[in-house]
């Protein structure tokens, strides 16, 4: 393993150090480990809460900031963060006028904000509202698995429901946008190499130079099957094709990202969306907005995913309205 | 440390929770190998943190009753764990602590009582059932099996063996299934051919216990 750490131990620790010296935006708890805006939105607005395992930069700490996250509670290397860090972060933001908890859903993370919004409730009083995302048509959506992880549409569902929060709305708006962002977002990834846990030294699965995975969440975690490596116009197919027989995305503005897994360059990623682009145009849906470029990745393998939302003007409203986050920054 | 006249002593308890400490530790490239596998990679370094961060909290001051104990022990885990073994292995002490009540000793039934306290919190918060592929396959079979040899007059020893024993057969049959939650059911049919590793430390569990009250 060769990694610019100086222990397995003591990543994240020292990784939160780096975020909080070199960005502006936010300020960092490093006893529980949560990331906050440096200036804390006015009294009245619904916080956003989210977290994570790390292992995802920029996600979730670099959205920590002026339209989008109030607070990002860190876990380790793709493990959930504990009930006491949200519960202190849901205390810390809310303006009295509640907290929206943005959870992926993996079992962990579910359990322990469920855990939290139980113990802020109970203990401090504050209105919790959550919404889990669950995105990944690689996951068959069925009692015999945990549900479909959250993945790529979290990154979008942060920006646009960052800039409800902003305007002001309610929390029963805010949770309400928030469900219909993630109900018409739909992702797909794949790896090229798997990756390499701090605390495991090794990488997690191997995969031979010929083979590629298809299918694959967030976590390192194996995919659905595993293929023959083909030429990225092949790739692209895979990754677009499960999308567009999942959700019909024609007929209205398409938000459209292109992410890459942490470990590919951003040639490869823009070649990668060229290709994407060209068969969405195919396929008849009218791409709106994209980004391209690494958003929610997966420490250092290599692969993309394709995330596809959509939209409708409002949603487009609320992307184009104004950010400045370490991750995301626009209009301001 | 031996028991006596089967009664469990806060004594007892505390060495069987260090003998799983020591396991986890022990075994957390294991535990971690299994996870590889079928999850994402962190089961031994979780539960080895989990269980660090509970024998330190039970040095600095034992706690003077078996329910301060376990609840004192579900906290630390839900507090340093994370993922999901820190909300289920919590909630199972928790459980515990608030079932067995402010008693310094407790015999083999209480003991049976409150395991399946245990119990019903990891399915509270996990909604698992028997072949899933999850920690409930092995600490079912082996609560099953603990209060057979109750009920069978069996002794205290005798009983937390049997249940050291089901657990170990309840973890080796997760090789077989398919898993239907957490995060190894996103494999769908290529997590057949693995152990579950929650399986795995669940059946180091019942071992520290057995291997306590010898």
């Amino acid at each position: 393993m060769k990694k610019l750490i100086n222990a397995p131990e003591t990543v994240l620790a020292d990784a939160l150090k780096g975020i909080d010296a070199g960005d502006p935006n936010v300020r960092v708890d490093h006893v529980n480990r949560v990331i906050y805006r440096a200036a804390p939105k006015a009294d009245g607005k619904v916080a956003l809460v989210s977290g994570g395992g790390s292992g995802h930069e920029p996600l979730h700490g670099g959205f920590v900031g002026f339209g989008m996250l109030d607070a990002a509670c860190a876990g380790e290397v793709f493990t959930s963060p504990t009930p006491d860090q949200m519960q202190e972060a849901t205390k810390v933001v809310d303006r009295g006028a509640g907290v929206l908890h943005i959870v992926k859903n993996y079992t962990g993370d579910v359990m322990n904000f469920e855990m939290a919004a139980e113990l802020a409730v109970a203990e401090a009083g504050v209105e919790v509202a959550a919404v889990v995302t669950n995105d990944d048509v690689a996951v068959k959506d069925s009692l015999y698995t945990a549900g479909r992880r959250g993945v790529g549409i979290t990154v979008l569902l942060e920006k646009i429901v960052g800039a409800a929060a902003e305007e002001g709305r309610d929390l029963a708006a805010v949770k309400e946008i928030a469900e219909r962002v993630n109900a018409h977002g739909r992702s797909m990834g794949m790896a090229l190499t798997s990756c390499t846990v701090p605390a495991a030294g090794k990488p997690t699965f191997d995969l031979p130079d010929d083979q590629m995975e298809i299918g694959v969440g967030i976590h390192g975690e194996p995919g659905r099957h595993r293929v023959d490596l083909g030429s990225a116009k092949e790739i692209a197919a895979q990754l677009v094709e499960p999308i567009l027989d999942d959700l019909d995305m024609t007929g209205a503005p398409a938000i459209v990202m292109l992410n890459g897994m942490g470990g590919t360059p951003q040639l490869e990623l823009y070649l990668m969306y060229g290709e994407v682009a060209a068969l969405l145009e195919k396929a008849g849906v009218s791409v709106a907005r994209t980004l391209v470029g690494n958003y929610i990745t997966s420490l250092d393998m290599a692969g993309c995913s394709v995330t596809v939302l959509k939209a409708d003007d409002e949603m487009l409203g609320l992307w184009d309205a104004p950010v400045q986050t370490a991750g995301l920054r626009w209009g301001r | 440390m031996t028991v006596t006249e089967g009664t469990i002593t806060i004594d007892d308890a505390v060495a069987w929770l260090g003998s799983f400490a020591r396991q986890v530790t022990e075994q957390r490239d294991y535990l971690t190998e299994l996870d590889s596998a079928i999850g994402d990679a962190d089961h031994g370094a979780n539960m080895a943190r989990g269980m660090t961060a509970v024998m330190g909290k039970l040095e600095e001051a034992t706690p003077s009753t078996l329910d301060e104990l376990f609840k004192s022990v579900g906290m630390t885990l839900v507090t340093s764990v994370g993922g999901a073994s820190g909300p289920l292995y919590g909630t199972f002490f928790l459980r515990i602590g608030t079932s067995i009540g402010a008693v310094t000793t407790c015999d083999g039934a209480d003991l049976a009582t409150c395991l399946r306290a245990g119990l019903g919190g990891l399915v509270d918060r996990g909604k698992a059932e028997l072949g899933d592929k999850t920690m409930f396959d092995a600490m079912a079979p082996a609560l099953d099996a603990f209060d057979a040899a109750l009920a069978a007059g069996c002794t205290l020893q005798e009983c937390t063996a049997a249940a050291r024993d089901a657990a170990a057969v309840g973890r080796d049959a997760t090789f077989d299934l398919v898993a239907r939650k957490g995060r190894a059911s996103y494999l769908g049919e290529r997590s057949q051919g693995h152990l579950d590793p929650g399986a795995a430390s669940t059946a180091m569990l019942f071992e520290a216990l057995a291997g306590t009250i010898a």
